[in-house]
């Protein structure tokens, strides 16, 4: 059985899986119940000066059948006091010493104010401490949150705050609503954080509901833009993560965060350089039950690919990803059809002629119906010698397996773009077709 | 007087129900969401209307069902039946390219009829009349064909006037279509959708009797038959005069209009015939009360013309299959009512001219079946009234058209549906129909231009 246990800047943790800071961990009641199922860790709801919320909150994205692919919301911090929130941490952790439970805190912009709540928050036993500098909506109106996250000074300057009172490690959690949140991470670390945590939520408006013109959701016929998460940010969580990951001088453990719902989602952000990942909607939608076949999945998958800890997989994937202008030029892929798998529904063929490049075939189908007869298998043809290799018939084609892109041996060594400019440097007489036929040899 | 089983009113409406349900709206976004939205797709290549069915279904997924309407009305105006009736698992669903994955087709006619639903309940009508041309056009028979010819021609801007002899519009489909598929009413109700784009529905004439073909002939510059067939065909066995015996058409036509606890019933029912009007004829026997049903069959199973659905809903319904077995007689008991019929064996040859395999008697393999009634299902008679009009071609009493134009050998007049393909679904007289409206606009309009040349 694989180790899942995962150390984070110092402090142990069962596993990789903990819930972010959200409606899920607002109350000891939830975060216990989180644990039994099998949780390794809770960020709990971002302690502050209680807020009054509104009604209603949320709003989300459906795609077909498929309910809240993404969720916006315009909830603040918790609405509870903060002496309730440190007791019900202190309780926790009682009764789950090996579970890891992290303060998320937000307070104004006062050096004292931040030094009272982070030695309460130490008071309470929690292991880590979480500056949430990252809410898009209501809070940063305040001057808080992403007013904060966004600002490079103010980031290092709160958390050298912060540093000079705490004693436990310190996680800046950073906001996607910049334009490079790897500068961002950057100033945490000067501040002293010792990691951090990506993405919050993304500043978004959900959609205008088409019969009352209010935007949603609707608070009395109005609305406010707020946050975006869930499976359909994972893409952007995922590229913010790794640019995290990839910077020279950060080099800080990451909690990953966005639109994880499963393991595989999870390993994914393991595998960019998250040690931890964090959880939101997915809790929201399902609950905590999801959790088992996370943990089960992970499992099975270190032990399926001869991993003993989780801890090894951290960032393998990391240097796989490189600058566009160090990608080999010279490797080729073409698509393949299997006649046997296709089912016929031409979605390929449209892709290409009006998507791409007009490289597939399709006659016009025949009339007919089975009362004349079977009816012919109609399958659509690659014009291989006009193929890009760009994928897009194999990603819309609805049939796993059916269109795959084959490597074709082109016979012609890498060469990617920057070798190419240097290579046209160093021959201006040569058109870039022949220096890419001869590849790295070009010289 | 009747002796038969006596079901409930409550019974019997629970027997004749929507076999097919409608959608509510969230299956119908589930349904609808399993479409792959095919290009060139195999479905519009199946319906014999061309409806453009991953268009109305992605517009049932964007909830613009007026739309989606509109995309299955401008091509197939009885959208509502079709959706309905269609034996779609040959048609549409049929060709569904998720049956070559091993998965479920897209539940194409009840997606349909969902979208059609919204309009026709809310008298909402999707459908515009052209600009009057002048162009005059009768039709006979108010049937599927007749119905999508006119509607058609109104969308080209002729006018059209349908003569029928009987009560209600519809044909068959109000007076022929297994009750628990759909019911009179609403074929009548989607026949006033029609109506609203003024096509003139006159019931109650019959034309040669009530009205001359001459007089037609002389109102309109042309005419289309839509008449469909005739009465069942004959057994040619001995059961005349002897009560109890009933012919397919009769009966299924009084399951549709008389109520069903009007409609005599035996206990033990003889049905005579193996294709989709027999199978109609059993399952409504049973839906009725009787306690034994026999299907009576000259050949095998894989020779019956019914559709497989067809066929499984019927043993569903706990209909019994004499297979391979002829009618001879019919046994009067002493007061002329049937009480036995009898049968003899056949056996199977190589195929006949039908392409399915000839049978045989086999000499001395007489039994009788226990029976209180004999319904007759074997296929409709081809209409004599036909041959009264000149210089029609016939084809073993089919109306012989032009493919393109629906135009007969006598040029003023065009035909369609049952009477051209000697029996065939209400989609494809629908496509008949429509086919011939463009075939008579574009023969009107080609005669008026050569009047102003002139
Ligand atoms: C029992 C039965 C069940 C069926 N079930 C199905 C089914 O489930 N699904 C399916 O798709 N199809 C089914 N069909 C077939 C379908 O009903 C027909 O193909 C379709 O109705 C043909 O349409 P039509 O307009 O050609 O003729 P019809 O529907 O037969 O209409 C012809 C009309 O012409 C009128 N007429 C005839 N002569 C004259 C005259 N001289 N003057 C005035 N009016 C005249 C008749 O009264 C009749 O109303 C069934 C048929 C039968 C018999
Ligand atoms: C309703 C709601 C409330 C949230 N409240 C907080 C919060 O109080 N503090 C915080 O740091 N993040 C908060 N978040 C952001 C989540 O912790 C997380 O960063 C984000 O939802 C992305 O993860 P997900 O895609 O798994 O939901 C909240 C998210 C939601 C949906
Ligand atoms: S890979 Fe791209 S270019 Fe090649 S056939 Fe598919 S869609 Fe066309």
């Amino acid at each position: 059985m694989p180790d899942l246990s995962i150390n984070f800047c110092g402090v142990r943790s069962p596993n990789p899986f903990w819930l972010a800071s959200g409606p899920p961990t607002n109350t000891a009641y939830q975060v216990m119940k989180a644990f039994d199922a099998g949780w390794g860790g809770a960020v709990w709801k971002t302690i502050g000066d209680p807020i009054i919320n509104t009604a209603s909150r949320y709003g989300s994205i459906d795609y077909k059948h498929e309910r809240m692919i993404g969720l916006n919301n315009i909830e603040l911090i918790s609405d509870r006091p903060i002496e309730t929130n440190f007791r019900e941490i202190s309780e926790v952790k009682k009764r789950f010493p090996k579970n890891t439970v992290v303060a998320s805190l937000m307070v104004e912009s006062k050096r004292e104010t931040w030094h009272d709540i982070v030695r309460r928050a130490q008071d309470s036993g929690s292991d880590l401490l979480e500056l949430n500098f990252g809410c898009p909506h209501g809070m940063s109106e305040r001057g808080m949150g992403a007013a904060v996250g966004q600002v490079p000074e103010y980031t290092t300057m709160i958390t050298t705050w912060v540093k000079e009172v705490a004693t436990i490690p310190v996680i800046v959690k950073l906001t996607p609503n910049v334009t490079d949140v790897a500068h961002m991470a950057s100033a945490a670390k000067q501040g002293g954080a010792g990691a951090v945590s990506l993405v919050n939520t993304f500043n978004s408006l959900v959609g205008v509901d088409l019969d009352t013109y209010a935007p949603r959701p609707n608070v009395g016929g109005y609305g406010s833009h707020g946050g975006y998460c869930g499976p359909s940010v994972k893409p952007i969580a995922l590229h913010m993560v790794s640019s995290v990951a990839k910077h020279p001088t950060v080099g800080v453990p990451i909690s990953g965060i966005g639109g994880i719902a499963n393991w595989q989602d999870a390993t994914e952000f393991i595998l960019l350089g998250a040690t931890s990942v964090q959880v939101c909607t997915a809790a929201m939608h399902y609950g905590f039950r999801i959790v088992e076949d996370m943990i089960d999945g992970l499992s099975q998958y270190l032990e399926d690919k001869g991993f003993n800890s989780v801890m090894d997989l951290v960032g393998k994937s990391v240097n796989r990803i490189r600058d566009w202008g160090d990608l080999d030029l010279n490797y080729k892929i073409v698509a393949r059809i299997d006649p046997q798998l296709c089912i016929g529904c031409n979605l390929c063929y449209i892709a290409c002629e009006d998507g791409a490049h007009q490289c597939i075939a399709a006659a016009e189908r025949p009339r007919g119906d089975l009362r004349d007869g079977e009816i012919a298998k109609h399958v659509p043809r690659i014009l291989e010698d006009e193929c890009v290799g760009c994928n897009l018939c194999a990603l819309v084609c609805p049939v796993p397996g059916c269109i795959t892109m084959e490597q074709l041996d082109n016979g012609r060594a890498t060469m990617s773009w920057r070798q190419l400019q240097e290579a046209r440097g160093r021959n201006p007489q040569c058109t870039m077709g022949d220096l890419l036929a001869k590849g790295t040899a070009a010289d | 007087m009747h002796t038969g089983p006596k079901l409930t009113p409550e019974q019997l409406e629970e027997n004749f129900a929507d076999i097919n349900p409608p959608l509510t709206p969230s299956l119908a976004l589930e349904a609808a969401s399993r479409c792959l939205f095919c290009y060139d797709a195999p479905c519009i290549k199946a319906c014999p209307t061309e409806i453009n069915i991953p268009q109305f279904i992605r517009q049932i997924l964007t909830q613009n069902l007026v739309g989606s309407a509109r995309t299955i009305l401008s091509a197939n105006v009885l959208g509502h039946s079709c959706g309905r009736v269609c034996p779609t698992s040959v048609l549409c669903e049929g060709a569904c390219v998720l049956n070559a994955e091993g998965k479920k087709p897209v539940e194409i006619g009840r997606l349909q009829r969902h979208a059609v639903d919204h309009v026709l309940n809310r008298g909402i009508n999707v459908l515009k009349a052209g600009k009057e041309n002048g162009q005059r056009v009768a039709m006979i028979g108010a049937g599927p064909a007749s119905l999508a010819c006119a509607a058609e021609l109104r969308r080209l801007g002729c006018a059209a006037v349908i003569f029928d002899s009987k009560p209600h519009p519809g044909g068959l489909n109000t007076y022929g279509i297994a009750a628990y598929k759909m019911r009179a009413e609403d074929s009548v109700r989607e026949t006033e959708m029609i109506r609203a784009l003024g096509v003139d529905i006159r019931n109650g004439v019959t034309i040669g009797r009530d009205v001359s073909l001459e007089q037609l002939e002389r109102e309109y510059d042309a005419i289309f038959l839509g008449v469909g067939l005739g009465e069942t065909d004959d057994l040619n066995i001995e059961a005349d005069n002897i009560r109890r015996c009933a012919d397919a058409l009769s009966f299924i036509e009084k399951t549709k209009t008389n109520g069903f606890d009007h409609v005599q019933i035996g206990t033990q029912v003889a049905v005579i015939g193996g294709g989709n009007t027999a199978i109609d004829v059993a399952t409504a026997a049973r839906r009725l009360g009787a306690e034994v049903v026999y299907m009576i069959y000259r050949r095998s199973r894989e020779e019956m013309s019914a559709f497989d659905y067809e066929y499984e809903l019927a043993k569903v319904d706990g209909v019994t299959f004499v297979w391979q077995a002829a009618p001879v007689r019919v046994v009067p008991d002493a007061r002329g009512r049937a009480q036995g019929l009898v049968c003899v064996k056949t056996e199977l040859g190589p195929p006949d001219s039908s392409s399915r395999r000839s049978f045989r008697p086999i000499p001395g393999s007489e039994f009788t079946l226990e029976v209180d009634m004999v319904v007759r299902a074997l296929g409709q008679k081809k209409l004599a009234f036909l041959q009264d009009i000149p210089n029609l071609k016939l084809d073993g009493g089919k109306v012989v058209v032009n493919a393109e134009t629906m135009q007969t050998a006598n040029p003023k007049y065009f035909a369609g549906g049952d009477c051209v393909n000697g029996g065939g679904e209400v989609v494809d007289a629908v496509a008949h129909g429509k086919r011939a409206a463009r075939g008579i606009h574009a023969a009107l309009a080609a005669q008026q231009r050569g009047v102003a040349h002139a």
